[in-house]
């Protein structure tokens, strides 16, 4: 018998391998690869993996572009979390009243995960479709706005990036400190994003409310009714017990959002692509075009190395942390 | 509620049974925040519901439009006279993508929920040296930007298929080897990046199985395969569902590898159709919605009729499952 168990333990680790080898292979073996090209010459439809050195990553940093990407991507990360978790909650919340029709508004919430990010993008196009201001034309949602007498908005088309002026009194504020240099569109919030992040937040704040809602319902009822009985109002028991717990989701949610606008791609392909004077652009949809479109391979691979760093440093950390507190049940 | 019926037991305790008037203002004030409250709650549910349904009032009411009522200008009008011309045209540039996409997707969901399903039992009940860190280790690959595998993917790719071809391979059967611009080469590729979520979705479920069954098992005699046929394939159905229908949805929706991928028009999967046909300037817009809704169209019914697979893998994906 303990024969057949160490031959069937053979054959469990060989059964396993087909995946292990081309995980290593198509995951590891390739990010070692796309580093190689990131150091490289090729710059063109012919393979070239001579050395160049680390001149695609100075060259790439020095880039405008790049720096509005960067720009572009913390303040779609920011708006697009703050979005998504504060109506996820909110949601979750009302939800988790005892409400009538409970699952057909968590089922009607939840439907645009199931929906592709180019459906999104097409359609938020269409309807945030700026119409023309110089004719007074108004189109979408714009014909909306005006009937509550709002202005119509440039939406995705809008080159404004908010920031700080230099000549305010802020800006020279900034500038006695030394802080001047933020008084910069570079330092600024491009207005086109918020289309973005309207899409992106139509897509996936629904999955964030299905986290908070498990987690809600992973909180015993008990607990709930022991702070009741201690004179704890609703708002109390919520701000002291039930929030409190729900942490552990917030950080998840923050994670797989995170990484989610770390590599935004589709979303901006299909509703604006680059923007006007970058106000879209991302380094997903950099990388795709200097790759694909300019065939400068070196310098696309180095974004995408640029890009898996950044979404690392957020993701190695969360599984580290996620199989220890696996190991532990 | 059951706190509702405490707050009247209080009341009743603390003697408050004055004159009538009294006794109604008392409730008044009593409910009327709780009253107001519930109204608010189902008012932000009102306001959200709207939020989420407008893109799909515009997609029906856009693709049910004739070309003359398709104005950007009337965009919120119903059609005087519903017509389906755009759904017809939608459908007619699509047709042939709809049927890449369910070749594409059908098969790989398939095989790489197998997959899973293996590797999942034995990262779960068969844990040998090292399995500890091959599991997060599998794990990393469903969060990688997919750009930092593209260009190496691209390569090796294309080397199968030259090097297929340079050794005879008939031009005819390109589209079942797993290479560049082929669909069985997309779906291998969908299969291999698809690994860790459904190892994930399987070893979560299958660790949720008592050890004592299989230990029950062993010592019935059954080996690595009857434990696996006899004990946990019988209980894998709802896990099968879920990576199943995980798997569907995010290869059909995928497109990043899918426009890289296929360069030949005739191979392209109907996202990358659709992304072709709104960055096309002389398709009217209302095809480009009637399309967009053609091509969502069955995920959602995925989601309407299993929505609750669907939710389970969402779930598994952020590892708290």
């Amino acid at each position: 018998m303990l024969r057949k168990i160490n031959r069937d333990r053979f054959y469990s680790i060989l059964l396993i391998s087909p995946s292990i080898i081309l995980i290593a292979l198509f995951v590891y073996g390739f990010i070692a690869w796309s580093i190689w090209v990131s150091f490289s010459n090729w710059e063109g439809l012919r393979p070239d993996l001579t050395f160049r050195g680390v001149q695609n990553f100075v060259r790439l940093f020095s880039n405008p572009r790049f720096h509005i990407d960067i720009r572009n991507t913390i303040v779609f990360t920011v708006f697009f979390l703050t979005a998504c978790i504060g109506l996820g909650l909110t949601l979750a919340v009302v939800i988790d009243q005892r409400i009538r029709g409970e699952n057909f508004f968590r089922s009607l919430f939840l439907f645009p995960m199931a929906v592709s990010f180019i459906v999104t993008g097409v359609v938020w196009r269409w309807m945030l479709a700026p119409g023309d201001p110089a004719t007074g034309r108004l189109t979408g949602v714009n014909i909306l706005l005006d009937k509550i007498n709002l202005p119509p908005l440039k939406w995705y088309t809008d080159p404004t990036v908010i920031h700080i002026s230099a000549n305010s009194q802020l800006g020279q504020l900034l500038d006695s400190v030394g802080l001047g240099f933020i008084a910069n569109p570079l330092y600024g919030i491009p207005v086109a994003m918020i289309s973005i992040v309207i899409a992106a937040t139509w897509q996936m704040s629904g999955f964030v409310m299905a986290m908070y809602l498990a987690g809600l319902r992973g909180i015993p009822e008990e607990l709930r009714e022991a702070a009741r009985v201690d004179g704890a109002n609703e708002g109390q028991v919520y701000r002291h017990i039930v929030l409190p717990m729900l942490r552990p989701v917030t950080l998840s949610a923050v994670i797989i959002l995170g990484h989610i606008s770390l590599k935004i791609f589709d979303l901006v392909a299909a509703m604006s692509k680059r923007g006007p004077g970058f106000a879209t652009d991302v380094p997903a949809y950099f990388m795709f075009e200097t790759t694909f479109h300019a065939n400068n391979f070196a310098q696309g691979a180095a974004i995408s190395i640029f890009m898996l760093v950044t979404v690392s440093l957020l993701i190695i950390p969360y599984l580290i942390y996620s199989s220890r507190t696996d190991s532990e049940i | 509620m059951k706190s509702t019926g405490k707050s009247v037991l209080i009341s009743r305790d603390k003697k408050n049974i004055g004159p009538g008037f009294f006794q109604t203002t008392r409730w008044l004030i009593r409910k009327l925040p709780r009253l107001s409250s519930r109204i608010s709650l189902y008012l932000i549910l009102l306001v959200a519901s709207a939020f989420y349904l407008t893109p799909i009032y515009v997609l029906l009411v856009t693709g049910i439009k004739s070309y003359a009522e398709a104005s950007l200008d009337l965009m919120w009008q119903l059609p005087s006279a519903p017509s389906l011309e755009s759904f017809r045209d939608a459908f007619k540039s699509l047709q042939p993508h709809f049927k890449n996409s369910l070749m594409l997707t059908v098969p790989a969901a398939i095989l790489s929920t197998i997959l899973g399903s293996v590797n999942g039992y034995i990262l779960s009940k068969w844990r040998f040296r090292f399995s500890e860190i091959i599991f997060p280790l599998i794990l990393f690959g469903m969060f990688i930007p997919y750009q930092s595998i593209l260009i190496p993917l691209v390569q090796t790719l294309q080397s199968i298929t030259n090097t297929a071809l340079a050794m005879g391979y008939p031009r005819e059967l390109l589209w079942l080897l797993p290479g560049y611009g082929s669909i069985a080469g997309l779906g291998f590729v969908h299969i291999v990046y698809g690994i860790p979520i459904t190892t994930l979705i399987f070893r979560n479920y299958y660790a949720a199985v008592p050890g004592e069954l299989v230990d029950a098992a062993k010592i019935d005699g059954a080996g690595l395969m009857g434990i696996y046929r006899w004990v946990l394939l019988p209980l894998s159905m709802p896990a099968f569902a879920v990576g199943l229908i995980w798997q569907f949805t995010s290869i059909w929706n995928e497109f990043l590898f899918a426009v890289i991928l296929t360069q030949n028009p005739a191979v392209r999967p109907v996202t990358v159709a659709l992304y072709n046909l709104a960055g096309s300037y002389i398709v009217e817009w209302n095809v480009q919605m009637a399309g967009a809704l053609l091509a969502a169209l069955p995920t959602l019914l995925v989601y309407i009729f299993l929505g609750r697979f669907f939710i389970r893998g969402l779930l598994a994906g952020s590892l708290k499952g």
